[in-house]
């Protein structure tokens, strides 16, 4: 498996000399104010009082903070089907806005993407629209009804990275067996949603003293916590490598903790909204923004998700951006569909809520929104001579409102939307491109 | 006062003792040959009635036609709703009316404060799906305290299904805010997990009512019978049945109602002198229109409209 899986629409090898930024990046021990130069899309070069090559331009970069570029294995691109809440364009042009390099998408889509034609089609379209390399997971049953395996093995030659049924879990533990034993055949990481439905039936929020005070029916910690165990179980009689999506609950993190220290190859993800908020936002609003699934659970759980990502249980962050249309989320709780984006926040909102909250280092927080891909093969960027630019240029002293000046994504339905964050992305250089930069961010020295 | 009654849970001790004193001098009109005050006249009430309701409905439209509103009933059947409007379109269509006050039953949680939001119109809470019922939560304080006076320290089970209960949630509130000791019981498959966060006790068999000085039995649905959350209504009735057993000579018996006889009540409490569910149906005009005064005449000044009235009596009468 390698990035080379991933596509994006052709643009001009970056050519930046980034002057007087911080350097900061966790895998290398960088940590300091020097020049980095990209030639070709590639970095040149870093160091102090470096010269600007002729046609290189210059950022003038004091006072922000270039990082690795993020790397989200949980983004959902709508396309095909409703690609009036998002497409490949503008759902990679919200991961540049958010620093990410490289994202992944869910193939929970309308066809879903269970065929190596449909897997084609999505990466020559990527290869026109899109501003980072994305990559297109497979299905791991056809048409995602937990029952009929996908052609693993050929969706893998086709470019897909991995497989998941995500948006619903995979309820037949045979079902999940076979896949994990044809992954011997096929690679490929199985990415798994983990609830048991007849545990969350008709449930719409956390259930705990809000839903019991709300009169809403609750998702229970044990519909996701309980399918880990069991999953987590197969695997480790299998020897398949699994990887869990959007952990919620402190019993989660446990059946994940066990796992490993069973041996068993599995890694975890959590979302910067599981992360930052709690059921508590609902009770408050009952606004549909804090509709997802799983769902905001309590600040018991959440502690235990920043527990799980400082130990490394959790080994990952991902956004799972879910958008939504306006019309859809403008509907009573209950019936507003789950599902919010999270692209464009998510590393201001680690950062205002962790980070300067004292409660985990930026370098922690760096290293695991940058190791999303790892679990598929994916190499985390590195912020070193001779890698390919990946990296993102940060304000982490500019607040922000969110969504005060629009998003882009194509739909607004950010968990944080209203909240000020501190933590701004200024520019973010994708694949060896310059993938976005901020409108107010001037280029200073242009050659 | 406040613009909206979306929630006990918005409600202060004072601002609920304001409310009941207020129907107090209502339940005077209430009293008369021509119960009708021009209060609200020229002001415009629209009953947005998305659930099937008698005692609800009616009770707010008589309300408002004592006090001299205009009113509009809309129900979903029938209306546009019907054809696939969404809540909001419905909200802005009748807001071009400009209402003085929207009245919303919901069978979806949050829908009255949706509504508040895309209204200029003060908003009042009908019932939204299992979550609140402020209104009934008043008529229901309000007429324990014309029968048992104080309600300070009363001990009152709530008994049946507490999971699916508006009335339940916002009863809990009310009682508790108003320092009442509040005990629901059910089966545990009836009562929400994390329900004691809300101050109340739980209990699973109706050992220890007798200690109650108020039952409030709620209504068992019976198309919960179907998710298996009891095993049969005769289960059910066995052991949370209210007869005349198990209430006390010295027991208070309330219920929302619509009652299933023979199921959460046997017919011989339903009409004892201990029974208020008669009264509870009472009180809800004088309540209703005590909120809409509260809420759309500004609450201070009643003016000469309401010069006739008599003060606000916050004293409870004795007990019965």
């Amino acid at each position: 498996m390698s990035s080379a899986q991933l596509d994006r629409a052709p643009a001009p090898a970056a050519d930046l000399l980034v002057r007087g930024a911080r350097l900061f990046d966790p895998r290398t021990g960088l940590d300091g104010e020097a020049d980095l130069l990209v030639r070709g899309g590639e970095i040149a070069e870093i160091g102090d009082g470096l010269e600007r090559p002729d046609g290189c331009e210059v950022v003038e970069a004091a006072g922000l903070c270039a990082l690795p570029a993020f790397v989200d294995p949980h983004v959902h691109l709508r396309t095909p089907g409703r690609e009036d809440e998002e497409d490949i364009e503008s759902g990679t042009r919200a991961a540049a806005a958010g620093g990410f390099g490289a994202i992944l998408a869910m193939p929970n889509t309308d066809p879903v993407v269970d065929s190596a034609s449909i897997v084609r089609s999505l990466r020559q379209r990527a290869r026109e629209q899109a501003r980072v390399p994305v990559g297109f997971m497979a299905a791991i049953t056809v048409g995602q009804k937990g029952e009929g395996l996908t052609e693993m093995a050929d969706l893998a030659d086709a470019g897909a990275p991995g497989f998941t049924d995500d948006g619903l879990p995979v309820v037949s533990a045979g079902v999940l067996r076979q896949a994990l034993r044809y992954q011997r055949l096929s690679g490929g990481v199985i990415a798994l949603h983990e609830e048991d439905p007849a545990l969350s039936a008709g449930g719409v929020m956390h259930e705990g003293p809000v839903s019991a005070l709300l009169g809403m029916s609750g998702i229970p910690s044990i519909s996701e916590s309980t399918m880990i165990a069991r999953d987590a179980a197969i695997a480790r009689y299998e020897g398949g490598r699994i990887h869990v999506q959007h952990l919620s609950a402190r019993e989660s993190v446990a059946a994940v903790e066990q796992a490993k220290a069973e041996g068993v190859q599995i890694t975890a993800e959590a979302s910067p909204h599981h992360l930052c908020l709690t059921d508590e936002e609902v009770r408050r609003t009952l606004d549909t923004g804090y509709k997802m699934n799983p769902p905001l659970r309590s600040e018991d759980d959440r502690q235990a998700l920043i527990d799980g990502l400082r130990s490394g249980i959790v080994d990952c962050v991902a956004t799972d951006h879910a958008p939504h249309s306006r019309e859809e989320k403008e509907q009573p709780f209950e019936t507003a569909p789950m599902g919010v984006t999270g692209l464009e926040t998510a590393f201001a909102a680690l950062h205002t809520e962790l980070v300067l909250a004292g409660v985990l280092p930026l370098r922690l927080v760096v290293e695991r929104m940058t190791a999303g891909g790892e679990p598929f093969g994916i190499p985390a960027p590195r912020l070193e001579r001779g890698a390919a630019a990946n990296l993102c240029l940060v304000d982490l002293s500019a607040a922000w409102q969110v969504g005060d000046a629009g998003y882009e994504s194509r739909s607004a339905n950010c968990a944080f939307d209203g909240r000020t964050l501190t933590g701004r992305v200024r520019m973010t250089v994708a694949g060896g491109a310059v993938a976005y930069r901020e409108r107010s961010f001037a280029i200073q020295g242009v050659a | 006062m406040r613009k909206h009654l979306l929630s006990i849970d918005d409600l202060t001790r004072d601002d609920i003792e304001r409310i009941l004193g207020r129907a107090q001098s209502f339940a005077e009109i209430s009293g008369r040959t021509i119960k009708k005050v021009p209060t609200l006249r020229g002001r415009t009430v629209i009953n947005l009635f998305y659930e099937a309701s008698t005692r609800t409905s009616s009770s707010f439209e008589l309300a408002a036609k004592r006090l001299s509103a205009d009113l509009v009933n809309v129900k979903s059947a029938g209306s546009a709703v019907d054809k696939g409007e969404s809540l909001k379109d419905t909200v802005q269509t009748l807001s071009a009316y400009d209402p003085t006050a929207i009245v919303i039953r919901s069978p979806h949680v949050g829908a009255a404060r949706l509504v508040a939001r895309w209204t200029a119109a003060s908003v009042i809470n009908a019932g939204d799906g299992k979550h609140e019922h402020p209104t009934q939560a008043l008529l229901d304080l309000y007429t324990l305290r014309r029968r048992a006076g104080a309600l300070e320290g009363l001990r009152i089970w709530i008994v049946g299904d507490v999971l699916h209960s508006r009335v339940a949630r916002s009863n809990i509130l009310a009682f508790t805010r108003m320092g009442c000791d509040v005990t629901v019981c059910g089966p545990p498959t009836l009562i929400p997990r994390g329900v004691e966060e809300l101050g109340c006790h739980v209990a699973y068999s109706l050992d220890g009512i007798e200690k109650a000085d108020v039952i409030y039995a709620l209504r068992m649905q019976n198309e919960r019978m179907t998710g298996a959350f009891v095993p049969s209504l005769r289960e059910y009735a066995a052991r949370f049945q209210i007869d005349g057993r198990r209430l006390g000579a010295g027991q208070l018996l309330m219920h929302p109602g619509p009652v299933n006889r023979g199921v959460e009540l046997a017919a011989e409490v339903i009409d004892s002198p201990q029974s208020l569910i008669v009264a509870q149906v009472e009180s809800g005009v004088v309540v209703r229109m005590a909120v809409l005064y509260e809420l759309l005449a500004g609450g201070g000044d009643p003016g000469d409209e309401m010069s006739s009235l008599p003060p606000a009596l916050v004293r409870p009468e004795s007990v019965a």
